[in-house]
């Protein structure tokens, strides 16, 4: 124990464990919120693209203009300039523009929409055929978008959330440079400015395996889903 | 069961109006099975969704089961569908479940309880010979097993009429067959009313009791499908009728044989009915002094009876063979002299 002490102490001179340990639990954090919220919301956005396209179950042209644009509008705004933004709005929601939670209104914002078209794109492969039979058996609009559309879509689904879960957890790294906590700014304030690299790289492995585990756990879902 | 009257169906384009379904008439009777024959793009794929309003006609009516379906609309609607069951070229199942799971789907959209869906089920596979393949999924199945599911869910909530939509154009003969012998066999015993739509007349002379010709729109020509076999009236389906009574090669042979000297008169005669079984050749031959060879042959069965063609060379006395000819048309044989004299 000591010797591994030691070769910390040479190694990484001037990390703080604790605080990694606190930063690495605001990025899970922050990361895990925002993309329980991202799911539901761009599964909504995105069933609403799909469902109101041309040809579709509620074709409507306005309807898909309208959320068409908001997709692409904020998928296109740089997560920076978006958290600045946002900060009016999130401080009326959450009261305060400091900590994880304060990160969380512009995760969501930035990252529903992105999910969104991945969303719309998974339905998209669905094939026409069978919506068609299932109106054929007589099933109402609702029962195709629960029994068949997400069922059918599931795994891809899983795999378009996993890779905006590795955006999340670069999002939150940027959210952390204005306050936000979490690795990012750890790497950033304490590593960057203070000049102390070995922060940087310890937050970044960190980052990384955070990344890694996500993918992991999306790809095997992915793979138990899919029974094509 | 089914009747369709002035039945139209127009599509807009980029080029213009199709009229995909042109005034279409049509009487189907309970407990029949009825088979749409038509090329591609000759509109049979629209007609039969306009039965379940999967298209909305723009004119004319359709009476499913005593409902008339272009009244409908909502609830009705889906509960009328519910009635008519349909399968697919591509089967259309649901990969993401099982075997069982995808039988059991038209019970949940009835919204049957759980315990007695499974008993069901279990009805429904053995019913289409799927014993044992209930936990598989679809992508384990091989295509007539597919196809087998896509019967087993489309009779799940016991309809009076089943759809075909190309049913076996996707299978390989073999399969083909299995599959037509299933469905003559729901036929029979649950008296299930089915309308199929092809382009292959196979599948109509295997199991269609009627027929309809489809061609631009409209019906060319419908009849019983042995009437139709024997005097098919339009171009067209003469055609659909030499893909079962001919080989395809047949013609080709057979007027390679014509250069030969000493061919003498060629022959094709058409059997229909109980006629197809009877010792014809051998009563011509006893009767009168000519030769007779057989150049081809063919027997096709269909559910009200057999069709056969035969192509015969009649070598003799040119007074013999007029008169051997006199004698085979006195037997309800048709004759048609395609070479000699």
């Amino acid at each position: 124990m000591n010797k591994i002490l030691a070769a910390n102490g040479w190694l990484f001179p001037n990390v703080n464990w604790e605080n990694m340990w606190d930063a690495t639990g605001e990025t899970i954090y922050m990361s895990v919120i925002a993309l329980a919220f991202t799911f539901i919301f761009g599964i909504l956005l995105g069933l609403l693209l799909f469902l109101t396209d041309k040809g579709q179950l509620w074709q409507n042209k306005a309807v898909h203009a309208v959320t068409a644009a908001y997709v692409n509008i904020f998928r296109s705004i740089p997560f920076i300039i978006l958290i600045v933004l946002l900060i009016p709005f999130t401080r009326s929601l959450i009261g305060t523009m400091l900590g994880p939670s304060a990160a969380l209104p512009a995760l969501i914002i930035g990252a529903a929409p992105f999910y969104a078209r991945m969303v719309e794109i998974a339905l998209r492969e669905i094939d026409k055929g069978v919506i068609e039979a299932s109106k054929s058996m007589g099933a109402s609009n609702r029962q195709i978008i629960f029994k068949v559309l997400l069922p059918e879509s599931m795994p891809a689904l899983v795999s378009g959330i996993t890779v905006t879960a590795i955006a999340l957890v670069s999002y939150t790294a940027m959210a952390g440079v204005i306050g936000a906590g979490g690795l990012g700014d750890l790497a950033y304030r304490d590593g960057f400015q203070r000049n102390n690299s070995d922060i940087t790289l310890v937050a970044t492995i960190v980052v990384l395996i955070i990344v890694f585990i996500f993918q992991f756990i999306g790809d095997y879902l992915t793979n138990k889903l899919d029974k094509r | 069961m089914i009747t369709l009257s002035k039945l139209a169906k127009t599509f807009q384009t980029r080029d213009g109006q199709v009229t995909a379904v042109d005034h279409i008439d049509l009487s189907i009777e309970k407990g029949e099975i009825f088979g749409v024959i038509g090329y591609s793009g000759a509109g049979k794929s629209t007609l039969i969704r306009l039965l379940n309003m999967l298209e909305t006609p723009s004119s004319g009516q359709v009476t499913v089961a005593g409902k008339n379906m272009n009244e409908l609309s909502g609830k009705g609607l889906r509960q009328a569908r519910q009635e008519i069951g349909m399968i697919f070229q591509h089967f259309n199942l649901l990969w993401s479940r099982t075997v069982a799971d995808n039988i059991a789907f038209p019970l949940e959209i009835k919204g049957m309880p759980k315990s007695e869906q499974k008993k069901r089920v279990n009805e429904l596979i053995k019913l289409v010979g799927l014993e044992g393949r209930g936990g598989s999924y679809p992508s384990q199945l091989s295509g007539g097993q597919k196809q087998r599911v896509g019967i087993a869910r489309a009779l799940a909530n016991n309809p009076q009429v089943l759809l075909c939509d190309e049913a076996t154009s996707a299978l390989d003969p073999k399969t083909t067959d299995s599959i037509l012998d299933l469905l003559v066999d729901i036929n029979k015993k649950l008296n299930l009313t089915i309308v199929l739509i092809t382009h292959e007349m196979h599948v109509i002379r295997k199991i269609c009791h009627r027929v309809a010709v489809m061609e631009n729109g409209r019906i060319a020509e419908q009849g019983p499908v042995l009437d139709i076999f024997k005097r098919p009236k339009e171009e067209m389906t003469k055609e659909f009728v030499k893909q079962v009574t001919e080989p395809e090669e047949t013609e080709e042979a057979i007027r390679h044989l014509f250069k030969d000297d000493g061919i003498g008169r060629v022959l094709q005669l058409t059997f229909t009915g109980s006629d197809a079984k009877r010792s014809l050749i051998t009563d011509v031959v006893r009767k009168y002094d000519v030769s007779v060879s057989i150049l081809q042959g063919k027997i096709s069965q269909t559910q009200h009876g057999s069709y056969g063609s035969l192509f015969v060379s009649v070598t003799g006395d040119n007074q013999l063979i007029d008169e051997t000819i006199a004698f085979i048309r006195s037997q309800q044989v048709e004759v048609e002299v395609i070479h000699g004299e």
